[in-house]
């Protein structure tokens, strides 16, 4: 056994048990699996509080909560659903396979992984403790902005607006954690032979994505600083009274906030490729055509961000520039479409739960993006502008182009990750649960947003009222669907029909040639690729 | 144990991670150098409508008798602030290059003394560089008695180099309550 390329292993080959084996462990596939847990937890927590604000849009007028609470609960379920649910999960996917993808016995900074994760649950109960807090008269509750901090309110709100600086800033430190750590595991620890062009596109999707982490979440925490400081320390960034410019908030918060919608969705465009080809059971297209996508997104990414304040006023060769800039992102973005549709071409295909998700997933994030185009369009968007048509977008990409995707992968790994498989038929009646509840949910959502509903309101004319009828009833469908996500997970970790190494039949990569589960300490000895 | 002794590895790793944090911290200060960059560009562009906030000196340059402009004056108040403010003339048609004053006029509707901070914008964009204010209430703050009315000048002339296609001008105003006070 080789003892010089790990000489970290030794430490915890007699690892605590209990409690302190998770809170001190450093093992790549622990951490993964703490993440995912986090991530499925607060999935439920987010998920909670968004039934409660369809509620109280179930019918116009107000029902069952004030303005003030609603708005409380429209930011903490973005906050929470964005920073603590999808990106964990990408973290946690990475923890777990990009160490058994490429090669290598852990990943490459161990101690400041175990601290990255243990960053998340501190930041998740700052963002909810207002809540909390005002119950027993203390505070007026949580952060009331939306999840976009705009100034002036923010600078106005009460102490939620200042847990949730404190969580933002938490939630950056673990992230640009995590990010160093996989641009260090990706440069210097891929198995021998492994050149950057013959990595896993799950490890390209996510080295970009990390590039666009340490490039942008400073930004984030930059601005959320000067808030805090606007907010008790006199100064006035953002107070235009005292020589600032609320407007300029916007640009720092979109330098960071655009790029963070590719953070979100660049770890699922590199899994989702690998998906279509094991059940496609033929090589991935396009594998060099789908790096440089990815990179063209990637750079254009952090150039069109003012595409979220067109309404804000700007010169018109900004609006321009900021128009074209924006669509341009369609074009790369039609290629990884291409690859992702020639993968399928022809392939002798099945139909599993993870390839249901997968394919499900190109179509319905395919519509996010097509809606995204028309929001780019100068003139639409001064309509659409905060209106529904905007969430329905996001939520096109978010939640079926975000959360669909994690779980094609929790459902395509989970038996590598367990050693067993999950139950096939319970599976895939989640999958069409949610397809179809979900756009029983977000279709509708378009039509009042064309009309002309505003978002982030608690009460709507009452031309709106069928709509918003249906569409909370298939956001209670969606909601409680998940419980069957979550039941699949439990049994397939507690037991089940015994998984083979390679699980599925046309499975390609290292991660396939472990055993199910991988043993605690996977390729000690690194194998060299062709 | 494996701190004591590093691998080469560990070493190479170590020094990588070092690489990316100097890119975090780089992108931590230029997040705090987009501020005076803003002011900068803002200033230089015209976005915004930010218009140059110190006295200009008076104008040496001829008036341009071939062509006249508009400037239209808006006004409002900030929430916080118990004040009704608006222009006493809602435009002037004046030639570039000749100054002229105009009176804006304020009342302190609270049983306090209050003192507002007007900040200007100009649109078009364009425009704002080439509004050149002599003499404004928007210099410095304002204080205003309970009840007390004021008239607040403006002296001020349009720049000759202002592009031939503006034929009109908005000037706004909004009062702020000054920031610091209780
Ligand atoms: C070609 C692709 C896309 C284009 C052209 C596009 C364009 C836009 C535009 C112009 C807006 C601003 C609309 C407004 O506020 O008036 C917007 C909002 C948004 N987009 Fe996209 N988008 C695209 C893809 C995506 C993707 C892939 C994601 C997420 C992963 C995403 C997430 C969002 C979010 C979260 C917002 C709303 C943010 C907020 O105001 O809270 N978009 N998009
Ligand atoms: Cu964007």
């Amino acid at each position: 056994m080789s003892t010089t390329t790990v000489a970290h292993h030794e430490e915890h080959s007699d690892h605590p048990t209990g409690i302190m084996r998770w809170l001190t462990t450093t093992n790549h596939k622990d951490i993964g699996t703490m993440y995912l847990t986090f991530s499925l937890v607060m999935f439920l927590v987010g998920g909670a509080m968004v039934l409660g604000i369809r509620a109280e849009l179930f019918q116009p007028g107000l029902q069952l909560m004030n303005p003030d609470f609603y708005n409380q609960l429209i930011g903490v379920h973005a906050l929470i659903m964005i920073f603590a649910a999808l990106m964990p999960a990408a973290t946690g996917f990475a923890n777990w396979m990009i160490p058994l993808q490429i090669g290598a016995p852990d990943m490459a900074l161990p101690r400041l992984n175990n601290w990255g994760f243990w960053l998340l649950p501190p930041s998740a109960i700052l963002l909810t403790l207002p809540f909390t807090l005002a119950l027993f008269g203390i505070g007026d509750g949580a952060i009331a902005t939306g999840w976009t901090f705009y100034p002036p309110l923010s600078v106005q709100g009460g102490i939620g607006v200042d847990f949730a600086i404190f969580a933002v800033h938490l939630l950056g430190v673990s992230s640009v954690m995590g990010s160093i750590n996989i641009i260090v595991t990706l440069f210097n620890m891929r198995a021998p032979g492994m050149t950057l062009m013959k990595m896993p596109m799950f490890a390209w999707g996510w080295l970009i994505t990390a590039f666009l982490l340490v490039a942008t979440i400073p930004v984030l925490a930059g601005a959320v600083t000067m808030l805090l400081t606007d907010r008790h320390f006199g100064t006035h960034f953002f107070d235009a009274a005292g020589g600032g410019d609320p407007i300029m908030f916007q640009h720092l918060f979109w330098f960071f906030g655009h790029p963070e919608v590719y953070i979100l969705l660049l770890p699922v465009w590199g899994f989702i490729p690998q998906i279509l080809q094991t059940f496609s059971r033929k090589p991935m297209y396009g594998y060099k055509a789908q790096v440089y996508s990815l990179w063209a997104i990637g750079a254009l990414a952090v150039v069109v961000w003012a595409h979220h304040f067109f309404t804000a006023g700007m010169p018109v060769p900004a609006l321009l520039y900021f128009m074209y800039s924006t669509m341009a992102i369609s074009l790369p973005l039609a290629v990884l479409f291409f690859c992702w549709i020639k993968t399928m071409w022809k392939g002798s295909m099945s139909f599993e739960t993870p390839m249901l998700f997968a394919v499900g997933w190109i179509i319905l994030f395919g519509i996010g993006g097509l809606t995204g185009l028309v929001l780019a369009d100068v003139a639409a968007d001064a309509q659409y502008h905060n209106s529904y048509f905007v969430v329905a977008h996001f939520h096109y990409t978010l939640f079926a182009g975000g959360i669909m995707g994690i779980m094609a992968g929790v459902y395509y790994w989970l038996p590598k990750m367990t050693g067993h498989m999950y139950n096939e038929k319970l599976g895939k009646l989640h999958f069409w649960l949610t397809a179809i509840s979900f756009n029983v949910t977000f279709i509708p959502q378009f039509f009042v947003g064309l009309a002309g509903m505003p978002r982030r309101i608690p009460d709507y004319a009452l031309q709106f009222a069928e709509f918003n009828m249906i569409s909370t009833i298939g956001a209670f469908i969606l909601g409680f669907s998940q419980l069957l996500f979550v039941y699949n997970i439990i049994m397939c970790a507690k037991g089940g029909q015994k998984a083979t190494d390679k699980v599925w039949e046309g499975a390609e990569g290292l991660e396939w040639t472990l055993s199910s589960p991988p043993p605690y300490h996977s390729f000690n000895e690194q194998p060299v690729i062709k | 144990m494996a701190d004591s002794n590093p691998s080469q590895q560990q070493v190479a790793n170590k020094k990588l991670a070092m690489k990316v944090l100097y890119v975090v911290v780089g992108s931590l200060l230029f997040a705090f150098a987009l501020v005076p960059l803003y002011d900068v560009l803002c200033s230089i562009t015209g976005l915004n409508g930010k218009t140059d906030n110190t006295a200009a000196t008076l104008s040496k340059a001829k008036i341009d008798n071939t062509r006249v402009v508009t400037v239209q004056f808006v006004s409002a108040v900030m929430p916080g602030l118990g004040w009704n403010f608006y222009p006493k003339q809602t435009s002037i048609t004046l030639h570039p290059g000749q100054i002229e004053t105009v009176v804006f006029i304020a009342k302190n509707t609270t049983t306090e003394t209050v003192s507002g901070q007007a900040v200007p914008s100009v649109t078009p964009g364009k425009a704002s560089s080439h509004l050149k204010k002599i003499e404004c209430f928007c210099f410095v703050n304002q204080a205003l008695k309970s009840g007390e009315t004021k008239e607040m000048p403006l002296r001020f002339f349009v720049s000759p180099d202002l592009p031939e296609d503006v034929k009109e001008m908005t000037l706004s105003y909004s009062f702020f309550k000054a920031p610091d006070q209780k």
